[in-house]
């Protein structure tokens, strides 16, 4: 998958000669294009909203913050976002560890039902979930425009992220630690707790990460699922879109600011957990 | 009850190239005295009751959570047969969306494709400051909510007011609520796909073969030509798969900035919500269905490209 | 504590790693397990540390039949070829990692830890990790880890094979004398004959899942069972029917009476020693001496000698025909 924690650590020990050289003329021309078209596309709209946001200074930023729609919408965004990231800690690595240890009949279909929360357009993803969890469920379960429906969306999106990061991890866990922690005498759940474990937890952080980010940014999953109710079922991009439709742009920057900080804060964990997992080598 | 399963874990130590010394362990130590004496090295993986615990488990939670949903899409698809397929197909307005949503993601993929191609041999062979934090940035599009995206391209070249937009639009450049505007929108979302599987591989090839070209005189795009690009062929078909999967995919950001005009810049995924919130139901589940074969085939060729991929 | 194993056979798959081995090794003894790649040594070895299980046989270690028994149980020390380094640990909690886990109290832990950082020589690194040794480092790590629980058996699986060749005659010497301080019934896998030969009291040479011959090195050496053994553990040539040490042949330029007649055919220098190539009747025949030997004979290449075999050395017959030049697979520079 995209996440490239992991295998960043695992090029940097296989890494073979060559080391970067000094920019010459062509490539400094290509690395000038390059940051120009970037900054129009990225950097320049985001910069953006941060200004926009800005524009109203301090106060009308944080009455924004703190209008009740708003502050509930982010308080309910960020509380089930923490809530899935930590069952994606737990499923992801379990997943991850029937992926790489367990083998049976149909597992390649069991990749593809990973990657599938990856690949699936959001407002699709969330037709999906309806079948099964909405009015017309054959289960009897139906939490359409329920706070919970906001939880199995985030959990759908979220699926690939931990699995993914933790998977290769796994993978080229050598197998002689384990037995060297065996003739040590430790038990199974020791070796586990005590010599895997310690090597999957920069993986599990950085999927974690993303996990966070994701379901904090969610929008597509939760229009047909959630109702998108003020105070009960509406996340913080749908404020923002609400803001933007109705041409408040200050406020839909303001809120959207937030979100970036969230972003931002999850990228700068993305790559202190990376220098970790290749210091370690 | 314990069943016992083998893997040859022999290819694992064969392919062990370096010992922490650098030393060459494969060819050496592996030699057998007698050529085809060499015997698989295989580890009994025993399975107890925790591993079918676990199995269980994880397998529980992707079905509930993917696999029967999905399949419900399909079947509430053809619930009235091919009717709702074969409306869907003859309506213009659905053609055009559909027409719509390919056309832009293919504009993304290509354009995603040579700046990540670019970007990504730059930030690999060469060295220059502020590198670090320019890695950092482009993955930022993955972690950013798609209507903020939305929302930044709006405020840059939005024809009212966008700091860019209102000089574009005066010389007859729309690009909010008009199919630019979407082009732009799903290349952002998509940016760092190709980047981020290049980069491994371009870092795991080395820069050893290139020199070797140039030194043998080929300049720079024969290199890249010849030496380069086979290399990283199937990294970088992957990427251009997950870019094309994310592209076609897109929905929150193309959202706000295409004001969904019927027939003209409303995509498949816009009208998707469309057809379910007008009670279209059949529509929807239709347009869904194709959007969902289209990433279902994006993942399988994925997956079978993943272990080519990994050989490298 | 000595270590018995009876019958023990085991197979992956098809393929037949182990068939009908019996050996006994006493307590206190360094004993090398020798023979080429795939031929089953390392698979024993796992075998005694319970690391794999036997299809059939038994295994009794000092008298308690741990056929079946968990390796946590087994109270045997590990060491593996790549170290198997616990690489999120420091050197220091790495040996005491066995300690720690018998939550043994924490002085006793680091009394136990700082004498076998001393005995290794990594008392400086303690606070290192993994990663920061050298591969040399590392194995001797691993090694004072094992060494942490007081198992009643050391096993140790191609120890050096990881290493630089300096640095694995260092550390085979150490480990010899490690062994006289410390006198674990300790067993080694290696593939390097002459590693088995330095260092073990005691070699037990397996071939193709089979012990081919149990002995001392001068046994091994001067008294081969049979082809195999003969081959793997020095240079050999063919005499007539027979395999012979090619330094135990003399060369002649005069009859003795009982000499094979022959013509030198090549001549290689060596160093100090010279090989010599005869052609015999219808074989080519590997002489080795030094540089003095041969300078007293006075002959040269197309001179007539004289080949006898060196009263009482060893002859085995030959299984498979030898070329002129054959010698033991060459130790992996």
């Amino acid at each position: 998958m995209v996440l490239a924690v992991a295998s960043e650590g695992r090029a940097g020990r296989t890494k073979r000669l060559g080391r970067p050289g000094h920019l010459t003329k062509v490539s400094g021309l290509g690395l000038g294009v390059s940051l120009i078209w970037f900054s129009l596309l990225v950097l320049i709209p985001l910069a953006a909203v941060v200004t926009t946001a800005a524009e109203g200074g301090w106060d009308a930023f944080w009455h924004t913050i703190t209008n009740e729609q708003t502050f509930a919408a982010i308080k309910l965004t960020v509380s089930q976002a923490f809530l899935v990231t930590g069952v994606n800690i737990v499923m992801g690595t379990l997943i991850a560890w029937v992926l790489v240890r367990d083998s049976f009949f149909g597992k390649r279909v069991v990749e593809v039902l990973i990657d599938l929360p990856f690949a699936l357009p959001t407002i699709v993803a969330g037709l999906v979930l309806l079948s099964l969890y909405g009015p017309k469920s054959p289960l009897g379960i139906d939490i359409a425009n329920k706070p919970s429906a906001v939880t199995v969306a985030f959990l759908f999106v979220t699926l690939p992220f931990v699995v993914r990061t933790v998977q290769p991890v796994l993978e080229e866990l050598e197998g002689d630690v384990e037995e060297a922690a065996a003739s040590l005498g430790a038990s199974r759940f020791t070796t586990f707790r005590r010599i895997i474990l310690p090597s999957l937890i920069p993986a599990i952080a950085a999927g974690a990460a993303l996990s966070f980010a994701r379901a904090v940014s969610e929008y597509g999953s939760l229009v047909l699922l959630s109702g998108n109710l003020p105070f009960k079922t509406e996340v913080t991009s749908v404020r923002v879109l609400s803001s933007v439709e109705n041409n408040n742009t200050e406020a839909a920057a303001a809120v959207a600011t937030v979100l970036l900080v969230i972003s931002l804060a999850v990228i700068v964990i993305l790559d202190i957990v990376q220098r970790r997992m290749s210091r370690r080598g | 009850m314990d069943e016992e399963t083998y893997e040859d874990d022999a290819q694992r130590d064969l392919d062990r190239e370096h010992g922490p010394e650098g030393v060459r362990l494969a060819g050496v130590l592996y030699e057998p005295a007698e050529p085809g004496e060499r015997a698989p090295r295989r580890r009994r993986k025993k399975k107890t009751r925790a591993t079918y615990l676990f199995r269980f488990i994880a397998l529980a939670y992707l079905f509930f959570l993917v696999a029967w949903p999905v399949s419900l899409v399909v079947k509430n698809t053809f619930a009235n047969g091919l009717s709702d397929l074969t409306d869907l197909l003859s309506d213009p307005d659905a053609i055009k969306a559909l027409k719509l949503t390919i056309v832009v993601a293919i504009i993304a993929v290509i354009v995603n494709t040579i700046f990540g191609v670019g970007m990504a041999l730059l930030l690999v062979r060469y060295q220059f400051p502020g590198k670090r934090l320019l890695s950092a940035l482009i993955d930022v599009p993955l972690s950013v909510s798609p209507i903020v995206v939305g929302l930044a391209l709006v405020l840059v070249y939005g024809g009212r007011d966008g700091w860019f937009g209102v000089w574009l639009e005066d010389h007859g450049f729309q690009v909010i609520f008009a199919t630019p505007g979407i082009v732009l929108a799903t290349i952002f979302v998509a940016l760092p796909l190709v980047i981020r599987e290049l980069v491994p591989v371009l870092e795991e090839i080395g820069i050893e073969q290139e020199l070797a070209a140039r030194s043998l005189g080929a300049n720079a795009v024969q290199t890249f030509r010849r030496i380069t690009l086979p290399g990283i062929k199937w990294a970088l078909i992957y990427g251009v798969v997950l870019s094309l999967a994310r592209s076609l995919g897109e929905f929150g950001a193309v959202k706000v900035v295409s004001g969904n005009v019927l027939g003209q810049t409303r995509t498949a995924t816009l009208m998707v919500e469309e057809k379910y919130l007008n009670f279209d139901k059949g529509g929807a589940y239709a347009t869904s269905f194709l959007l969902v074969l289209v990433a279902v085939s994006c993942i399988v060729v994925v997956s079978l490209i993943r272990p080519k991929e990994k050989r490298k | 504590m000595s270590i018995e194993i009876a019958g023990v056979g085991k197979r992956f798959g098809d393929f037949v790693a182990l068939e009908d081995v019996n050996v006994s090794i006493p307590t206190g003894q360094l004993t090398a397990l020798l023979g080429p790649s795939g031929g089953g040594k390392s698979t024993l070895l796992r075998i005694i540390a319970g690391l794999e299980e036997a299809d059939s046989g038994r295994i009794e270690i000092e008298g308690v039949d741990a056929t079946h028994v968990a390796p946590q149980k087994r109270n045997v020390g590990f060491v593996f070829q790549h170290y198997a380094a616990f690489k999120h640990l420091s050197v220091y909690r790495n040996v005491a990692f066995g300690l720690e886990i018998r939550r043994r109290p924490k002085p006793e832990i680091k009394t136990r830890v700082t004498e076998l950082l001393e005995l290794v020589h990594l008392e400086q690194f303690a606070d290192r990790l993994p990663s920061q040794l050298s591969g040399g480092q590392r194995q001797r790590m691993a090694l004072a880890r094992a060494l942490a629980v007081d198992p009643g058996v050391l096993l140790l699986d191609e120890p050096f094979g990881a290493l630089d060749a300096q640095v694995r005659k260092e550390l085979r010497d150490w480990l010899r004398r490690l062994h006289d301080e410390v006198p674990v019934t300790t067993v080694f896998v290696t593939h390097d004959q002459e590693e088995a030969l330095e260092v073990a009291d005691e070699i037990v040479v397996i071939n193709a899942g089979r012990v081919e011959q149990v002995g001392s090195p001068d046994q091994l050496y001067d008294t081969p069972a049979n082809d195999f053994v003969m081959r793997f553990l020095g240079p050999v040539t063919q005499l007539g029917p027979d395999l012979v040490r090619p330094h135990d042949l003399e060369l002649h330029a005069t009859d003795p009476g009982d000499g094979l007649p022959g013509t030198i055919s090549r001549i290689t220098r060596v160093g100090f020693e010279l090989r010599v190539e005869v052609a015999s009747a219808d074989q080519v025949v590997l002489v080795t001496l030094t540089r003095t030997e041969f300078a007293a004979l006075g002959v040269e290449q197309g001179s007539p000698v004289y080949l006898r075999l060196a009263h009482g050395a060893p002859t085995v017959p030959v299984q498979t025909p030898v070329a002129a030049l054959d010698e033991p697979d060459p130790v992996p520079a």
